[in-house]
C-alpha cells in the first residue's frame, strides 16, 4: 500500500462550494490529483455533492449545506484526496488550425512589443508548443491549455476587455486557451480558430475533454472563413490526430 | 391558448427560471433569475412551481398584452409603476389581464429586477433542462436572447382563480454578508479591513455575468494573476484594477483573478438588486452562520405559499397608489375587477 498523499488545502467558495486546491502552480501532478479525485467522486458519490467542476490546480465541489455541512464534507474530501491515484486514462490528440494576428488576433503585434521580438516570432512560439488540455470553463467550451512556453508567458491585462472575438486563441500568465464565445477576457489575443469548442445540436455538444493534447497549425484568413462555414455547419474542423 | 405579446420592453430583460446547473465542469454557468425569492414569490401567487420560467425584467419599462384570451399574471421584486389600462396594480400581488388589456410597467425603483409569473409558465423547449436565457451560450427559450419588442410568450388561458397578495418580509438594508474565501489570503488583514469598512457602489457597466463595484482600491499581495479556479454565484474577484466584479448566475464557471471572498446564498437576490449608484456595505460572517442563514432562506421559500392571503378592500396597496401619484400618473382607482375602493384618498386617510 503506498504512502497517503500530501493532503490539499479546504478553501471555502461561498456557503455552498468548497475547492480543494491541491497547488497554487500549474502542475501536472496537482492536475491528475484533481482529476483522479474527480473519478472517485463520480465512483461514489457522496450525499449532498450536486456537481464538481475540474480545474487545474483544484475541485470546485458544489453542496447542499442542508445536506452535509462544511466540516464533514472536508473530511471526506480530504480521506478521498490522498488515496493513491489511478492511472490516467487515454489520451487524444487534436490538431486546430489558427490564423493569427491582424484583426483574427489583435495583440500580436503587442504581444511582440512587449516580448522584445517579432510577431511572426511570437507565432512560431505558439505553434512550437505541445499542449493539454488542463480543465475547460469560464464560458462553454474555453479550454485551459497547459504548455505554453516560458518565452511567451505575461501577466494578463490590468483592465480585462468586456467583448472579445468568438474562436479567439490567447495567452494569460503561464496558460494559453481556445476561447469558443464571444466574450469578456483578460488575455492577451493572438489569432482566432474556426474550431467551435461547444456546439449545441452537434454530437457532442462539447468537443474537448479535460486531458486532450492539443497542438495548433497557422492557416490564412481565406481558409479560415472556408473553415468556419464548414464548423458552422456542424463539421469539427480541428483534426483528430490520434486517439 | 392565450399568449403575452410584448409592445415593448427594455434591455436586460429576458425569461429565466431556477437555470441549468450540472454542466459547469465544461463551462456552462448555471444562469437562471438573479433574484430567486422574487421569482418564487412571482410564481407562488399564480399558483405555479417556485422556479417555473417568468420575465425577468431589467430596470427599464415594459408592456405586456394578454392575446387569444385572459392571461393571469402577477409582478415581484423591485417596486416600479404598473397600471393595466389606467388602473394602478400592486406588486406582489397577482392579477389577470382579460384578452386584449395591456399591462404596463414604468422603471424600477429601489431595485432593479422585477419578475413576472404568468400562469401555467411560459410554453418553450427546455436545454439542459431549462428555459433560462443565457445570451452568451445561445441557450434559452422560446427565444436564446433578451426579449424584445414584439415578442410572443404562449402560455395557458387564465384559470379565473380569485386573485392574492403576498406578505413577504420587510426588505433589508443591512450590509452584504460574505464568507471570506477562497483567496483572502492573496490580501492583508488591512485591506480585508478596508474592503469591510468601505461604503461600495454597483457600477452601471454591470450585467447578469458580473457587478462591477466602485469603491477604494484593493491592493493584492502578489498581483493580481492566479490560475484560474471554480466561481459560484457571489465570488468577489479583484482584478488588476483592484475594483471588485462580484460574479452574478450568468458567470463564468471559472476566473483568474483572486476572490477574496463571496456574497452569501441567502443574500444573493437582496445584493443583485441594489440599485447601481447607492452605497452598501459587506459584513463578513462565519461558514456556520452562513449556512444557517441558507436554511432560513430556503425556509422562506417553501413557505411562500402559507405567506399567500386573500385580497380584501382594505388590502389595496396604499405604496403603490402611492407611488404612481408621486409619479404624476392619474390614478383611476375605479375597477370592476379586483379593486372595491372608491378612490385613492379612501386609501391614503386623512393625513
Amino acid at each position: 500500500m503506498a504512502a497517503p498523499l500530501s493532503p490539499p488545502r479546504l478553501l471555502p467558495s461561498g456557503d455552498s462550494a468548497i475547492t480543494v486546491e491541491f497547488s497554487r502552480n500549474i502542475d501536472d501532478d496537482a492536475n491528475r490529483r484533481v482529476l483522479a479525485l474527480d473519478r472517485a467522486m463520480a465512483g461514489a458519490p457522496i450525499t449532498g455533492v450536486t456537481e464538481t467542476v475540474p480545474t487545474y490546480r483544484s475541485l470546485l465541489v458544489h453542496y447542499d449545506p442542508v445536506q452535509i455541512g462544511f466540516a464533514e464534507l472536508g473530511e471526506q474530501l480530504l480521506a478521498l484526496a490522498q488515496q493513491p491515484i489511478s492511472a490516467a486514462a487515454k489520451t487524444r490528440r487534436w490538431r486546430i488550425p489558427v490564423v493569427y494576428g491582424g484583426e483574427h488576433g489583435i495583440d500580436l503585434e503587442d504581444v511582440a512589443k512587449a516580448l522584445d521580438t517579432t510577431p511572426d516570432d511570437i507565432v512560431a512560439r505558439h505553434v512550437a508548443g505541445d499542449y493539454r488540455v488542463a480543465m475547460i470553463g469560464f464560458t462553454p467550451g474555453w479550454s485551459y491549455l497547459s504548455g505554453l512556453a516560458p518565452s511567451l508567458q505575461m501577466p494578463r491585462r490590468q483592465n480585462p476587455r468586456l467583448l472579445t472575438p468568438a474562436g479567439t486563441i490567447s495567452i494569460g500568465g503561464v496558460q494559453t486557451g481556445v476561447q469558443c464565445l464571444a466574450g469578456p477576457s483578460g488575455w492577451h489575443l493572438l489569432g482566432q480558430t474556426a474550431v467551435r469548442t461547444y456546439q449545441l445540436h452537434r454530437e457532442p455538444t462539447f468537443l474537448l475533454e479535460p486531458g486532450d493534447q492539443i497542438t495548433f497549425t497557422p492557416v490564412d484568413a481565406k481558409t479560415f472563413k472556408e473553415q468556419d462555414r464548414a464548423a458552422e455547419a456542424g463539421e469539427f474542423v480541428a483534426e483528430l490526430v490520434a486517439s | 391558448m392565450s399568449k403575452l405579446v410584448i409592445p415593448s420592453i427594455g434591455p436586460a430583460s429576458s425569461v429565466q427560471d431556477g437555470g441549468r446547473p450540472g454542466a459547469q465542469r465544461y463551462g456552462l454557468t448555471p444562469g437562471g433569475a438573479i433574484d430567486r425569492l422574487a421569482l418564487a414569490a412571482a410564481n407562488t401567487l399564480v399558483g405555479n412551481d417556485l422556479f417555473t420560467a417568468a420575465v425577468e425584467i431589467g430596470p427599464f419599462g415594459a408592456k405586456f398584452t394578454a392575446r387569444g384570451g385572459a392571461v393571469r399574471v402577477a409582478l415581484s421584486g423591485a417596486p416600479r409603476n404598473a397600471d393595466i389600462a389606467g388602473r394602478a396594480v400592486a406588486s406582489d400581488t397577482s392579477m389577470t389581464l382579460a384578452d386584449g388589456e395591456t399591462l404596463t410597467l414604468g422603471f424600477a425603483r429601489g431595485g432593479s429586477f422585477s419578475y413576472l409569473g404568468i400562469e401555467g409558465g411560459v410554453q418553450g423547449e427546455p436545454m439542459f433542462g431549462s428555459l433560462a436565457v443565457n445570451a452568451r451560450a445561445g441557450l434559452g427559450s422560446p427565444y436564446p436572447r433578451p426579449l424584445q419588442a414584439g415578442d410572443e410568450l404562449q402560455t395557458a388561458p387564465a384559470s379565473g382563480a380569485a386573485e392574492r397578495r403576498i406578505d413577504l418580509p420587510a426588505t433589508s438594508e443591512a450590509p452584504i454578508r460574505i464568507v471570506f474565501g477562497p483567496q483572502d489570503d492573496e490580501f492583508t488583514a488591512e485591506t480585508k479591513k478596508l474592503f469591510l469598512d468601505s461604503e461600495w457602489k454597483i457600477s452601471a457597466t454591470s450585467d447578469r455575468m458580473g457587478y462591477r463595484l466602485e469603491g477604494p482600491f484593493i491592493q493584492h499581495i502578489d498581483g493580481h494573476n492566479i490560475v484560474s479556479d471554480g466561481t459560484v454565484n457571489g465570488s468577489i474577484q479583484i482584478p488588476g484594477n483592484g475594483q471588485p466584479i462580484v460574479l452574478m448566475p450568468d458567470r463564468g464557471t471559472s476566473g483568474g483573478y483572486p476572490k477574496i471572498a463571496a456574497v452569501i446564498s441567502a443574500d444573493l437576490g437582496r445584493f443583485a438588486q441594489i440599485p447601481a449608484g447607492r452605497a452598501f456595505r459587506f459584513k463578513a460572517i462565519s461558514m456556520t452562520e452562513a449556512q444557517a442563514e441558507l436554511r432560513k432562506f430556503r425556509e422562506l421559500l417553501r413557505t411562500l405559499p402559507d405567506r399567500l392571503r386573500d385580497i380584501e378592500s382594505f388590502d389595496l396597496n396604499i405604496e403603490a397608489l402611492h407611488d404612481a401619484n408621486v409619479a404624476g400618473h392619474a390614478v383611476s382607482a375605479v375597477d370592476a375587477g379586483t379593486w372595491h375602493v372608491a378612490s385613492p384618498a379612501d386609501i391614503l386617510g386623512p393625513d
